[in-house]
């Protein structure tokens, strides 16, 4: 048991997330706030936990205090194991020289003596980007069936949405034969998710190759894949089914929050056989006051509601004042919400200042000119002052 | 004051009597209290904000909630190397059965009280809901030269109200001169809240001084036994706090978090109250929902009506229902169109579907764990 283990997890999180702008200027994009509770990164965590997988690197470059701070020792995923649990893994300096992960292939290739440590048969590579619930123990099973050498997730997208996705054609056995990068006229729908069990034996020596090639952007999508492809490697796609949303943009954060209010999106949080795990805020429960209406929305502990909420989410440690309407809106944690101020549509940072009356957002059919319209943010920290005005769509942060 | 000299020792069980429909089935110290918490988080939390790291919890029977909720103690931070959490249950042997007060209880557990390096020990029981900082009263204990220093509240006590209490008469030097248990007594007195501050040594001599004649209650043999013979100090906390001596009480405790002032005093957020994390997904209000002046926990559905009342992690409230002035405990389910007030359900009730519970706020209705309505 304590000698070495069937599979590592690599989770990539040193993403800048540059599409989030205010949101991710002082935190990596898998430290975003997400879902009332959660921080992206809770989602490939609980997964590989509750898959059976105990030791994840997690790979971190961009912005890393807030990510570091939150995973700690791993304590809440059950992840402070004696032998594997959860290591960040920065870049650091060798006896070379110093270097930063120059792509998500360099990245682990600099962190193969990590890997070896555990002398793994397969390793696991996640991106911190994304909201799903998935069961890394059967994609694992099915690696081992085909005796592949690499598999690689995918989900079936409308075909008008395939090209922005890397796509995969595959054969009858489900064997990849084409892989191309966002494809302008893609040959089908089976979109990478960004998940890839690899045997390590064999990734080892593309990393080690793409690694000695300096034309190489040391890129999964862009370089290793496709090579291992061009030499005829045994690679298999896992089509995996239920919910996997992208929240590398505003629209898609907001969105991908927006579907845990409704039930007929199949991402079921409350499930006690697949819970996802956090770090805990220690706030006591939320309190809604008898002014207060509340329909349609998700609240969790140390909130003090006083107004309207409607279609939102609060984080921990929200205040809402009396007179004061939340709608179709996420406000992450700390944040308040003073007499009379109006949210819609809007993302509002962690520990943001709404004041009185303010107007942050607004409806879409508020506005003729549907171009001028969408999801406002405050970054975090930002103050909005009394009767000050966020308008749709734009962005603010603490410089406001 | 370096509270690192600190010793803590709660008792859970102290007091279940006075509650026996709650505690049927748990330790006094394990009563779900304000929709996340069990009673045991204050006294607990209290000790860890003081900066006592070294805590021994006396138990009795009844304890498996107890044992499941502390763990290794790592929610209160208390899973150290150095002291820590120490869960201490009957420490029996083939001379003595299960002890019967409190100094027979500190018999048990002498060894671990005389292991410990601390000079003084703070013993708390767990009937008493405050954010106490015990630093000073711990300096006040140290000045005064006092072998013991009793914390009390002035109350408007009521005989009629309460199963169980301790009453001191105190001087204008803050010395306790007459301790009475359980008096025929009403208006305003200086009731105990059951938390003292004992010089180690003097709490290990006076044990097995009272053991060895067979005296076995802490208040009776030592506070109003010895009286005469060493120094009771006295220590006046006028901060926020409830006393849980019956149901109305425990009703009323809960109910009165409602109070906005109430919560500030109570969660104060630079000394937080801890308590076991569940990890449940935050509360879902549905379409039609309405909750109004209530407090509620993670991991909710609220499809129905939810007024002046209290909700535990994982409840259901479906389409349709009402629960109104209620406590409803951890993983009930509350059937569409039911009608619920004034009513105690306790952890994992049915309330079927059409039912109604309706009880007196004097007199609330209390449905015991599991049970099918």
């Amino acid at each position: 048991m304590y000698s070495k283990k069937e599979c590592v997890a690599m989770l990539l999180a040193g993403g800048q997330g540059s599409r989030l702008y205010a949101l991710t200027t002082k935190m990596a994009k898998p430290a975003v706030p997400y879902g009332g509770k959660y921080r992206i990164i809770d989602f490939p965590l609980s997964n590989c936990v509750n898959s059976g997988i105990d030791t994840v690197g997690v790979l971190t470059q961009y912005q890393p205090l807030v990510l570091n701070d939150y995973i700690g020792n791993g304590q809440p995923w059950d992840l402070d194991r004696l032998y594997g649990g959860v290591h960040i893994l920065p870049p650091y300096q060798t006896a070379l020289g110093a270097q930063w992960y120059k792509g998500t292939a360099n990245a682990i290739y600099q962190n193969i003596s990590f890997i070896e440590d555990y002398k793994p048969e397969y390793v696991l590579v996640l991106s911190g980007d994304h909201i799903y619930k998935m069961d890394y123990s059967k994609m694992l099973a099915f690696h081992k069936k085909k005796g592949a050498d690499a598999t690689i997730a995918v989900l079936e997208v409308p075909k008008d949405e395939a090209s922005r996705f890397g796509i995969m054609s595959v054969d009858a056995e489900e064997r990849i034969d084409a892989f191309e990068e966002k494809p302008k006229e893609p040959k089908s729908n089976l979109a990478s998710m960004g998940i890839y069990i690899f045997t390590w034996a064999k990734l080892k020596q593309y990393l080690i190759d793409d690694e000695a090639d300096p034309e190489s952007s040391k890129d999964f999508g862009k370089n290793i894949i496709p090579a291992m492809l061009a030499a005829g490697e045994k690679m298999y796609a896992y089509a995996f089914q239920g919910y996997w949303k992208d929240v590398g943009t505003i629209d898609s954060l907001w969105e991908a929050n927006m579907d845990l209010l409704n039930p007929n999106v199949p991402l079921d949080l409350m499930d006690e056989d697949w819970k996802i795990y956090s770090r805990n805020p220690v706030k006591p429960p939320h309190y809604v006051s008898a002014q207060a209406k509340v329909e349609n929305s998700m609240i969790t502990e140390g909130c003090e509601v006083y107004g309207n909420i409607d279609f939102s989410i609060l984080f921990a440690g929200v205040e809402v004042e009396e007179g004061a309407v939340v709608r179709d809106s996420i406000i992450m944690p700390n944040s308040k919400i003073k007499r009379g101020a109006v949210v819609e549509y809007a993302i509002v940072g962690e520990g943001c200042v709404i004041g009185e009356n303010a107007v942050v957002g607004a409806r879409p059919e508020s506005i003729s000119n549907k171009d001028e319209w969408g999801v406002a943010v405050t970054g975090p920290g930002v103050a909005v002052p009394d009767g000050g005005v966020v308008r749709p769509k734009q962005m603010v942060s603490a410089e406001f | 004051m370096n509270m690192s000299n600190v010793l803590g020792l709660i008792f859970a069980n102290m007091h279940d009597s006075t509650i026996y429909e709650i505690t049927k089935a748990r330790t006094m110290g394990s009563i779900p209290f304000a929709a996340r918490y069990r009673l045991i988080d204050f006294p607990l939390s209290n000790m860890v904000n003081s900066g006592i790291s070294e805590v021994g919890v006396i138990t009795k029977h009844n304890y498996q909630s107890l044992l499941d909720h502390l763990g290794s103690g790592r929610e209160w931070d208390l899973s150290r190397k150095v002291g820590g959490l120490h869960i201490l249950p009957p420490f029996g042997n083939a001379s003595s059965g299960i002890y019967g007060g409190k100094l027979d209880a500190l018999n048990g557990v002498l060894d671990f009280i005389r292991f410990s390096k601390a000079e003084y020990v703070v013993m708390s029981d767990c009937d008493v809901v405050a954010n106490m900082d015990l630093r000073p009263i711990l300096d006040a204990h140290i000045e005064s030269g006092a072998e013991i220093t009793a914390v009390y509240a002035r109350d408007a006590f009521r005989m009629e109200q309460t199963r169980s209490a301790t009453v001191f008469a105190v001087n204008e030097e803050n010395k306790v001169y007459d301790v009475l248990i359980t008096p025929e007594l009403s208006g305003e007195c200086s009731v105990s809240l059951n938390t003292y501050i004992v010089n180690k040594k003097f709490l290990e001599a006076v044990t097995v001084y009272g053991v060895s004649r067979n005296k076995v209650s802490f208040e009776r043999d030592v506070l109003q036994g010895m009286l005469r013979d060493i120094y009771i100090n006295a220590y006046r906390y006028d901060g926020y706090y409830c006393r849980i001596d019956c149901m109305k009480s425990y009703y009323d405790a809960n109910l009165s978090l409602l109070e906005p002032d109430v919560r500030k005093k109570l969660f104060l957020p630079h000394n937080a109250i801890y308590t076991k994390v569940r990890d449940r997904a935050p509360t879902r209000y549905g379409l039609d929902a309405v909750a109004k002046n209530s407090l509620l926990a993670d991991g909710c559905e609220i499809e129905g009506t939810v007024e002046n009342s209290i909700i535990f992690r994982g409840v259901r409230v479906k389409r349709g229902a009402t629960v109104r002035n209620s406590i409803v405990m951890q993983d009930t389910v509350i059937g569409s169109k039911c009608d619920v007030s004034c009513a105690i359900l306790d952890k994992d009730v049915m309330v079927s579907d059409f039912r109604s519970l309706v009880g007196s706020s004097l007199y609330p209705v209390f449905v015991a764990k599991g049970a099918v309505v």
